[in-house]
């Protein structure tokens, strides 16, 4: 067993999802499935390999520090389920 | 004569360019065409119909302008891309009111050769799934057999060009989702070098997989498209900067298959395979070898480890690119809640689909402390040895030649209850992505038992797209051509 629904339910939290909990049963159950595939992996010995986390070499470009405004405030704000007008509005968070 | 919407889009720009058609024409031909074809195969999730009206006439009142390649074509896109004022939902709940205020530069680019969008086309959400059935708004049909899955995740893309909608389509490819859809849909699709076209603009799912391609019903069309795309892009620093072939010109250098080496990994061609793709893409091969080519057996001995590392990187990256949708700044917001951290569980529970949110919580599992290195770094470790493996047989190969997928397209409802069973459709086509070489899906014919289409993967080395096209060129006139689905 891989992964227990407690385990399910406490990355659901983290990842910012709210499960009924038939669904983490539900999760658990494919995921242990899933995992056990992936546990495959370990049949390999990697000791001695750099890990590979993206296919082309230059990650970091450096550029010039220049501010360049493509959006008004107006565009920016376009998208979201509330504003005032000038800034993003949430619901309280103290 | 084929009726206009059949047309290449080599030969639409041709007949664009002499004036032999406006842009009006062609425009209203194909937007009559999605009217007849939609009920059955459901391809769009949106039609900006009044917009390319307008922008035909306008093409048309300055008259066909040959410095911009696709100037009056009219094209479908994706809808992870983004698009100016028009709706770009990635087939999410979490998404449905989102009008992105810029273009992706896929699509920008596309713009100012002077083609014409038409629509955006319907995907798994988030680009999760090989189906199209994956979708929040509705599944998509194949153009072939109605009973039948396009393929996926850019299903609305092939099935969009499958059945004359458009001259062509942008689609994206994590592990497969151009070619496997090309491959059920009979059409051509390209999943080019990792770093060949900007992703600025789309949606992230794993972005260190994450490409653009064109999709399009001939392999001239697809050189013509990625043409446009192809190139580094300032506002994304992962697109390589390195000078564009000319792929049209490089087409038609190449009449035979002499001098070329393709290698056979026994690995794609021994086992599993229906009797009706190992026989399309087994004559291919002989075709190839009539050609002239050279084929020598070469081995991908990890190939039987790249679901798993794929799965694994795919789903860490999706689970944080997929953080940003928290109901702040644009998407679906839960009203009712009353504190920040409620909005965003609420939002981000009722806006993402069930696999969407499976891969999130297995993203954050892998990624979590104490998994990280059994998992993410394990997968990332075996990633490397998956390129020298590619690596290796490149060195001893021009371009390596196996089937996109097992099977032709199946039936609709046949893959969806178990997870595990739909990541292994992507058998063959995720390593690309994973070591971030080329793939193009080429139509081989049809089956033999279900009459649907067969696709040849040709995989080659980093930026070599031009001899993918070549040999994909070569092939198209000598193996049974898909045909055009019968709608």
């Amino acid at each position: 067993m891989n992964i227990s629904p407690e385990e399910v339910a406490k990355v659901a939290r983290l990842a910012r999802l709210d499960l009924t909990p038939e669904k983490i049963k539900q999760y658990a159950g494919q995921l242990d499935g899933i995992l056990g595939y992936m546990d495959k992996l370990a049949e390999l010995d990697t000791s001695a390999v750099e890990p590979m986390y993206t296919p082309v070499d230059q990650v970091s470009v450096m550029r010039d520090d220049v501010v360049r405004k493509d959006y008004t405030r107006e565009e920016i704000l376009k998208n979201a389920p509330e504003t005032d007008g000038a800034f993003f509005i949430v619901p309280r968070i103290v | 004569m084929p009726d206009l919407t059949q047309l290449t889009l080599t030969q639409v720009r041709q007949q664009l360019a002499d004036k032999s058609r406006s842009a009006a024409e062609v425009t209203e031909a194909a937007l009559s065409r999605i009217q007849a074809t939609e009920p059955k195969i459901k391809a769009l999730l949106s039609v900006q119909a009044e917009e390319a009206r307008a922008k035909a006439k306008a093409l048309d009142a300055q008259g066909p302008d040959a410095a911009r390649p696709l100037w009056g074509v009219p094209l479908i896109v994706k809808d992870v891309l983004a698009t100016k004022d028009a709706p770009t939902t990635c087939g999410s709940k979490i998404l449905e009111n989102f009008r992105p205020v810029y273009d992706a530069t896929a699509v920008a680019r596309l713009k100012d050769a002077g083609a014409i969008i038409l629509a955006k086309a319907n995907m798994d959400e988030f680009a999760m799934g090989s189906t199209t059935e994956n979708s929040a708004y509705f599944a998509t049909r194949n153009p072939w057999d109605a009973s039948r899955v396009p393929g996926g995740s850019s299903g609305g893309s092939g099935a969009a060009v499958a059945a004359c909608q458009c001259y062509g389509a942008l689609g994206t490819d994590t592990g497969g989702s151009i070619r496997l859809p090309a491959s059920f849909c009979g059409i051509v699709g390209i999943k080019p070098s990792y770093g060949r076209v900007s992703r600025f603009g789309m949606v992230a799912y794993g972005s260190s997989l994450d490409q653009i391609g064109p999709m399009t019903r001939s392999v001239e069309d697809a050189a013509r498209i990625l043409q446009v795309i192809a190139g580094h892009d300032e506002r994304d620093s992962t697109s390589v900067d390195a000078p564009v072939p000319d792929y049209v010109a490089a087409l038609s250098e190449r009449g035979d298959l002499k001098g070329l080496t393709i290698g056979l990994p026994a690995e794609y061609w021994d086992k599993g395979l229906s009797p009706e793709v190992a026989e399309a893409c087994g004559a291919a091969v002989k075709q190839a070898e009539a050609l002239g080519a050279k084929t020598v057996p070469v081995s991908l001995k990890l190939s039987e480890y790249a679901i798993a590392t794929y799965y694994i990187i795919a789903v860490a990256e999706a689970s944080s690119n997929l953080a940003r949708f928290d109901g702040v700044r644009y998407g679906l917001r839960d009203k009712s809640a009353e504190s920040l951290i409620e909005m965003y569980v609420k939002s981000r529970t009722q806006g993402f689909g069930e696999e969407v949110q499976r891969r999130i919580i297995l993203g954050t599992y892998v990624l979590s402390s104490g998994y990280y290195d059994a998992y993410y770094r394990k997968a990332a470790q075996v990633r490397r040895l998956i390129r020298q493996d590619f690596e290796a047989a490149l060195t001893r190969c021009d371009v390596i030649l196996g089937p996109v997928c097992p099977t032709t397209a199946f039936k609709v409802g046949e893959m969806t209850s178990d997870p595990l069973q739909m990541y292994l459709m992507d058998i063959f086509t995720i390593s690309t992505n994973l070591a971030g070489l080329p793939g193009m899906s080429l139509p081989v014919g049809l089956g033999c038992e279900t009459g649907m289409p067969v696709g040849l993967q040709l995989t080659g080395r980093a930026f070599d797209e031009a001899r993918l096209l070549q040999v994909a060129g070569v092939l198209e006139k000598n193996v049974p051509a898909a045909g055009i689905a019968a709608l």
